[in-house]
């Protein structure tokens, strides 16, 4: 697979990435910006989420409805959101408005007005956000387990806490805003019809000369306890586990990865098979992998009735345990064959590669082509994948439950 | 980029859009029921339906379609609307003769009793899923309250009760009512050869019968109202507001589309600086939906209970501005962009081309370039809208509230 990838680190420590895709007309960005929620002071925790709502209220010459008509106009599919490490602003559009476009990103992130009388509405927005959790209860299951399964600040969730959120005042916000946006360790990846060098210049051109030193690293906080149960009137109970994995970095990141597409690739992985088509015990039913650079884990997801919430569980960690048993040849062919075409259509979606080498420069410090990928895809066998799991067994799980009763486990 | 379209003796349709620097091929089948064509006593065999195909055929069981489809490393899904089952996947251009081989199996299956006892169990997970979430049963009542007497009341899902009772028997024979070659069209987008394709549908389909599968198609001018759904149990309130809106058939659609862009986009909207701007509510949202024969306005509002009163009074007001005076030439081109910007993306994976494809030919049974399709959105006109807004009434609204609120003062 030919691909065109460029990268250039500027002299104040911005990166910017970026893959040329022949045959489409638009592009996608995105900014990583190192000030996720895991930078929040603990008694200011949803600080970088507010913050966030914050940025697009005025930058540079332009208030904050002149920025959003300027960014409609250049029609700009955006988002911004808060990740554990970072801030993101992805955005979209045809390839021709992009050089407009990051103009007036340069303002957001340079030149932000965050004004004083503004933070009341996004305080209000963020408490809502917030208690809007209480009534999606898969999502709070899902949050509940990585603040019971990562060690603070990296099992926080952005939206932070009540008091957190009421505790801002307009210096806070400001002052965090110094602290954590600067151009070190900042990643701006672009995929699309682009040509690399007008790129460069204009990224130079308009970051060139932002100055700032990096926030000071976070602090590893105890293991919190892993069993938590939240009682809820609800019709299903929400089941989420989670353990340890091998992070992206790892020699054996692909074999941890073969791993849980045996369990969760495709419509026959294991989990799905076995749970919901052999017994109708659920609907949804799931493991992903979620790595940070120095650690990861495989979560785990199922939600069911409640009176047979224990017999779904019970299904569930039977199957992760009965990996270490043994992994069929055509089940890893399955895997291969489901990979290898998420891989090549990622090369129709100029938002999946803006992500992909974003998140490339972040952990590996460096782009992974196609090729090595799908080579490293090839190599899995069953014996790669079994030595990974005897190796990496399911012991020491964090569980949390939602739902009118606890669980065994 | 060309298109093509042909037709089976038995009125299957097949139509492609062939793209040869693709990396990847989109193949759609689209049959044409939904939830508005069950009758009562059937409510949610549809989708039930749609998951039974999955279950197996005469030559493969549940667990082998499911290996076949991982093996060839295509995205297998499949949805189902008020009007609409479709079953799609993505694969790789050298396997698109192998997905078309397991998607016309599958499409005649089995429906073996004991499989359709075990997904009874998977569906009544699934509405068990459904009920937890209050933004889902503020639409289904409010949606319920709109179309009272129209077969688009009804819900997809069906309830506890319609899927408890419903039998295989009454299953078999609404598959064979309404899965008739004529009622259905195979629809293929991206990198892959039209004369290869033509001959493997002809090959499977070319047997299945022909017959009548009539749908009831009416105009639903709505019917206005409040409604209030108590919970103690739920945080934030959740409310829809549903008023009328063109078919989909119908040329204001483009100017529908335009104006809930102008209305409740999730940027720079009206709704947008009226409501979540100000941190009055965290979701405003207005989508225009059409259907054959009619249509709908969903405005989605989500927020704090306690100023939801307010919030909701303001939502009108800019309904009600936005009818008295329309929208300004300003708007008019920002949501054009938005839209157009939104096409040109989708239109590059095979996939979102081939679901712009089917509904194209389902609805205005033509072909349209992407190039056709943005001409289309730019040819709006601020006369088209004020038309539209003359036609269907923003202010003639269904609403309903779900959340701690017992009562809404207005």
């Amino acid at each position: 697979m030919q691909q065109e990838i460029h990268h250039h680190t500027f002299d104040n420590g911005l990166t910017l990435v970026a893959e040329h895709m022949p045959h489409v007309r638009s592009a996608a960005f995105n900014f990583l910006v190192p000030a996720g929620c895991a930078f929040d002071p603990p008694d200011h925790l949803g600080l970088a989420e507010v913050l966030t709502t914050m940025l697009t209220r005025g930058a540079g010459s332009r208030d904050s409805r002149q920025l959003s008509t300027a960014l409609d106009n250049l029609g700009l599919d955006r988002d911004e959101s808060v990740g554990v490490t970072h801030i993101r602003l992805w955005g979209a559009t045809l390839a021709r408005n992009l050089p407009s476009a990051l103009e007036i990103y340069a303002d957001i992130l340079r030149q932000p007005h965050l004004p004083p009388e503004e933070l009341e509405a996004a305080q209000a927005l963020a408490l809502q956000e917030l208690h809007g959790l209480e009534d999606e209860p898969k999502q709070k299951a899902l949050v509940a387990l990585r603040r019971q399964h990562f060690p603070d600040p990296l099992g926080r969730d952005r939206r932070g806490t009540v008091e957190g959120i009421e505790s801002l005042t307009p210096d806070i916000i400001r002052q965090h805003y110094q602290r954590c946006f600067q151009p070190h360790g900042t990643i701006l990846s672009v995929a699309g019809s682009i040509t690399w060098k007008p790129l460069l210049d204009l990224v130079g051109r308009l970051f060139g000369d932002w100055q700032g030193e990096p926030p000071p690293p976070w602090r590893i906080g105890p293991q919190p306890p892993n069993r938590l149960h939240i009682e809820k009137d609800t019709h299903q109970t929400q089941i989420a586990l989670a353990y340890p994995a091998v992070p992206v970095t790892h020699p054996q990141y692909y074999d941890a990865l073969g791993m849980v597409n045996v369990l969760s690739g495709g419509m026959s992985a294991r989990l799905f098979t076995e749970v919901r088509e052999k017994h109708g015990l659920c609907y949804a039913i799931w493991a992903t992998y979620q790595t940070f650079k120095d650690r990861a884990a495989v979560i785990a997801y199922a939600g069911t009735t409640n009176d047979r919430a224990q017999q779904t569980l019970d299904r569930t960690l039977a199957e992760l345990r009965r990996l270490a048993d043994g992994i069929e040849e055509d089940e890893v062919a399955r895997v291969q064959a489901g990979l290898k075409s998420t891989l090549i259509m990622s090369e129709e979606s100029t938002s999946a590669r803006a992500g992909s080498i974003a998140s490339d420069w972040y952990y590996l410090g460096r782009v992974r082509s196609l090729d090595e990928i799908q080579k490293a895809i090839e190599a899995l066998t069953p014996g790669s994948i079994l030595d990974y799991v005897r190796t990496h067994p399911l012991r020491d799980f964090t569980l949390v439950t939602l739902g009118p009763k606890p669980l065994k486990a | 980029m060309q298109f093509h379209h042909t037709s089976l003796s038995n009125g299957l349709q097949i139509i492609g859009e062939t793209n040869p620097l693709a990396r990847s091929v989109a193949v759609g089948f689209f049959v044409k029921t939904g939830s508005r064509d069950e009758s009562p006593e059937l409510a949610g065999v549809t989708h039930f339906l749609e998951h039974m195909i999955f279950k197996g055929t005469a030559k493969r069981d549940a667990f082998a379609v499911n290996r076949d489809f991982d093996a060839i490393g295509s995205h297998p899904n499949a949805y189902t609307s008020e009007e609409n089952t479709v079953f799609h996947a993505t694969c790789l251009p050298e396997y698109l003769p192998r997905a078309i081989e397991i998607l016309t199996d599958i499409l005649r299956p089995s429906l073996r009793p004991e499989d359709f006892e075990t997904e009874k169990q998977v569906i009544l997970e699934e509405i068990g899923m459904y009920y937890d979430q209050p933004s889902y049963t503020a639409y289904e009542t409010a949606k319920a309250a709109f179309f009272r007497g129209h077969p688009l009341a009804g819900s997809v899902l069906g309830t506890p009760e319609s899927i408890k009772a419903l039998t295989r028997d009454q299953m078999a024979d609404y598959f064979r009512r309404r899965y008739v070659a004529n009622n259905i069209t195979a629809v293929v987008a991206g990198n892959f050869d039209w004369d290869g394709l033509v001959h493997e549908v002809s090959r499977y389909c070319q047997s299945w019968p022909r017959g009548e599968a009539p749908r009831e198609v009416r105009p639903c001018p709505g019917n206005p109202g409040v409604q209030v759904l108590p919970r103690d149990s739920v945080v934030q309130e959740h409310s829809f507001l549903i008023s009328a809106g063109p078919a989909a058939e119908d040329d204001l659609r483009y100017a529908a589309e335009v104006l809930a862009t102008v209305v409740g986009d999730d940027t720079g909207s009206r709704f947008y600086w009226a409501l979540v701007d100000p941190g009055k509510v965290d979701v405003a949202d207005m989508d225009y939906h059409g259907y054959e024969g009619t249509g709908a306005f969903y405005t989605y509002l989500s927020g704090d209970a306690d100023e939801f009163a307010d919030s909701l009074r303001t939502a009108r007001r800019v309904l009600d501005q936005v009818q008295a005076e329309g929208i300004t030439e300003e708007e008019l081109t920002t949501a054009k962009s938005k839209i157009s910007s939104r096409i040109v993306r989708g239109s590059e994976k095979p996939m979102g081309r081939m679901q712009a494809l089917g509904y194209d030919w389902t609805y205005l049974k033509t072909y349209r370039t992407v190039d056709e399709e943005l001409a289309a959105i730019d040819r709006v006109t601020l006369s088209e809208v004020r038309r539209l807004l003359d036609q269907y009434p923003l202010g003639r609204v269904t609403t309903v509230a779900l959340g701690p609120l017992t009562r809404l003062d207005s």
